[in-house]
């Protein structure tokens, strides 16, 4: 099939092209209306890219397992793009956000999805860098943004464990050049996904076990495993929502993403160390530990930070096991992580400004004073815990299974971690959704307009679809891709 | 490339280490970023080495980059910054310097250690290159755990920016090398300039890590 434009340079081009007009729109109400035509042209782009013939160019890259994530990279980028319409509506009504800074905020939601889109695209480790690394300039930028002390505390400590990942992730980067290049040679190829797989066999591999083990505490602390998480809960408490939204749902997977390659790289070598064993640590770890922190939360949005914590633990811990089953498992996960906690981010973004606060213990009785913001939040965190017959409880339940059947004694600490984040957050959600409102806010309540719950509803709604059914095309290219990674 | 191009490649990147060791007890704020100018020109002077040996001249673009930003630049606008705010007083360390310098020098075994032994096979220039690195990669993070102040931390950050340039440079013929330097130095520039729109000035003049300490609980 031809294709009138190529889709590769439409995926990076929109939102480039995008951020650079926004940049120059001053008014706020147009440039968020540009921002959500853009995000939705990116997703076009992103569909058309399946009537692409699967091919690696010398940068650039189209196969199985990216094409997954661009698609959902761009789906939600232009759900949050909507939601984001409103919401900074509101923010600037109370004043909290100028024209100005929204401006900068704009362009920059766009660059975040190039750059994002880049590192996914990326057929080359070195761009895959430089593209991590700009995501995460841009995103401590938007971190920032509301320029209170908390805000630059949380962008300045994001900077400091960010760039201290992406620099460790740059080293392993180098090593595995080094590794690659008495075996392919000299030039691009050797830092290339689609010769570097295939020629992995002949690589040092102790080189290799080397750069692995940079390039997983370096890409996992922008996926936020412990213990090189410190960053996420503030980023995510202190930014604007839409920006928690996109650092949860997109940022976390791409990282992922990147530590999948690699993990794809050392498989290829026979003589390397396991991947499996350090990520199901890691993942575990990750699980067990923000299951724990849960209940201590009083923010609202960091509860849900430490719950995106525990499910990226939860997918980490399910590629570390491998096969078929669990990499199903993993892939799932991760989708059905990234539209539920988008889902929840957009929820917990109005309920923060029609109540004013983000304190849970001010939050009360929502299904009483915002019956619709209620019950949507509601369904968001009854789906986040892992409650059948929702999309994460099908992942949840293929993870634990596989483990059952290959490694019983991990399924302890799994189910453990599993029922710990389930109680925490059932007992959160009670309070918030049933128990008596506040007086002091509830007058001040008002729900936003109907047509601000498009985003989460719709997310909601897939997401209780594919708990019940799944589309046989999409579970065959599940499967195919879960093949795949080995 | 001669046994005396290798040494004196060998002798630079050596250099490197021995700068970062120095960053390592610096007390007065000028001082600290006055060695770090020095970091960056012993970087630039090895980078620029390696592509007269290696006949790479995209080096000489890395190099280059590292003056006009790392000696130049950078320096001036942290110092700047520094005299605005008046923190010309000692920094303080966490744990003091007998136990960092130590604390330094077995970073710097360990790394020598590890890296001569994983990279075996690896060409000799890599190896060496790559073991420094590893070694001021090291040492920069031991900066930025041991120091409270905002802007040591940077400089910390810088120079472990520094060491990784220098692995790359060392890797034969990698690719990119340049736009990752740029990449980099786009980050620290954003950096910069951000202490200067978004006003951190309190950050740097009174909160150093006391701040994070508050911070890591919940906002109340």
């Amino acid at each position: 099939m031809t294709l009138p434009f190529d889709p590769v340079a439409a995926v990076l081009g929109i939102p480039l092209v995008s951020a650079l007009l926004l940049a120059a729109v001053s008014n706020y109400r147009m440039a968020a209306r540009i921002n959500a035509v853009a995000s939705l042209l990116n997703v076009i782009a992103a569909i058309s890219l399946f009537a692409l013939d699967q091919s690696a160019g010398r940068l650039l890259l189209v196969d199985e397992l990216n094409i997954v994530f661009i698609l959902l990279n761009n789906f939600i980028g232009f759900t949050t793009s909507m939601f984001s319409a409103s919401y900074i509506a509101h923010e600037v009504e109370t004043g909290r956000l100028t024209p100005r800074t929204l401006r900068f905020y704009h362009a920059m939601f766009q660059a975040l999805l190039f750059t994002m889109n880049l590192a996914l695209l990326a057929n080359n480790i070195g761009l895959l860098w430089v593209a991590v690394e700009l995501a995460t300039l841009t995103t401590i930028m938007l971190v920032g943004l509301y320029g209170t002390e908390q805000a630059l505390e949380a962008a300045w400590k994001y900077f400091i464990l960010g760039s201290v990942g992406i620099a460790l992730a740059l080293f392993g980067t180098i090593l595995v050049y080094v590794a690659a290049e008495p075996v392919i040679g000299e030039g691009l190829d050797a830092m290339a996904w689609s010769a570097l797989v295939g020629k992995a066999a002949g690589f040092d591999p102790t080189l290799l076990n080397l750069a692995f083990v940079f390039l997983l505490l370096g890409y996992g602390t922008k996926a936020g495993l412990i213990p090189v998480h410190a960053w996420l809960p503030d980023a995510h408490a202190e930014g604007p929502t839409p920006i928690s939204a996109v650092l949860s749902g997109l940022l976390l997977n791409v990282a992922l993403y990147a530590i999948l390659r690699f993990k794809l790289l050392m498989a290829a070598n026979p003589n390397a160390l396991a991947p499996g064993p350090l990520m199901i640590s890691m993942g575990l770890g990750s699980l067990v530990f923000a299951a724990l922190m849960l209940y201590r939360r009083r923010d609202i949005k960091r509860l849900f930070a430490y719950s995106s914590i525990e499910h990226m633990g939860i997918a980490t811990f399910a590629f570390g096991l491998g096969g078929p089953l669990a990499n199903f498992g993993g892939l799932l996960h991760m989708t059905m992580h990234s539209l539920t906690k988008s889902a929840i981010f957009f929820a917990v973004g109005h309920v923060a400004q029609a109540k004013g606060t983000q304190r849970i213990a001010e939050i009360r009785g929502l299904t009483a004073t915002h019956p619709l913001l209620g019950w949507g939040l509601l369904l968001g965190v009854v789906a986040i815990a892992g409650m059948p017959p929702l999309g994460i409880f099908m992942s949840e339940f293929l993870v634990v299974s596989s483990t059952f059947a290959r490694q019983p004694l991990l399924a302890i600490p799994l189910v453990a971690g599993l029922l710990i984040a389930f109680g925490a957050l059932f007992l959160r959600l009670n309070e918030f959704s049933f128990g008596d409102a506040n007086a002091a806010n509830t007058s001040a309540a008002s729900e936003p307009p109907r047509s601000s719950f498009l985003p989460l509803f719709g997310h909601l709604v897939l997401v209780v679809t594919a708990g019940i059914y799944l589309p046989g095309p999409i579970v065959a290219w599940f499967q195919h891709v879960a093949g795949l990674l080995g | 490339m001669t046994a005396l191009d290798l040494d004196i490649a060998h002798l630079l990147a050596g250099g490197l280490v021995l700068v970062s060791l120095l960053l390592l007890y610096q007390t007065r704020m000028s001082a600290l970023l006055r060695v770090f100018a020095l970091h960056a020109l012993v970087l630039a002077t090895a980078v620029a080495w390696q592509a007269n040996i290696q006949h790479a001249p995209h080096l000489y673009v890395t190099a280059a980059l590292a003056v006009v930003l790392k000696v130049a630049i950078i320096p001036a606008a942290l110092f700047h910054i520094v005299r605005r705010l008046g923190i010309h007083r000692e920094v303080e360390t966490v744990g003091g310097f007998g136990p960092t310098m130590l604390a330094g020098m077995a970073l710097v075994a360990l790394s020598i250690a590890l890296m001569l032994r994983v990279t075996a096979h690896a060409d000799h220039l890599a190896r060496e290159d790559l073991a420094f690195a590893l070694a001021v990669i090291l040492l920069g993070l031991l900066m930025m755990v041991t120091r409270r102040n905002a802007i040591s931390q940077v400089i910390g950050f810088m120079s472990i920016e520094n060491g990784l340039i220098l692995a790359a440079a060392g890797a034969r013929g990698m690719p990119l090398v340049v736009e990752i330097s740029i990449a980099f130095s786009v980050l620290v520039a954003m950096i910069v300039i951000g202490v200067f729109l978004f006003r951190i000035r309190e950050r740097f003049d009174t909160v150093d890590v006391h701040a994070l300490d508050r911070f890591s609980g919940e906002r109340m």
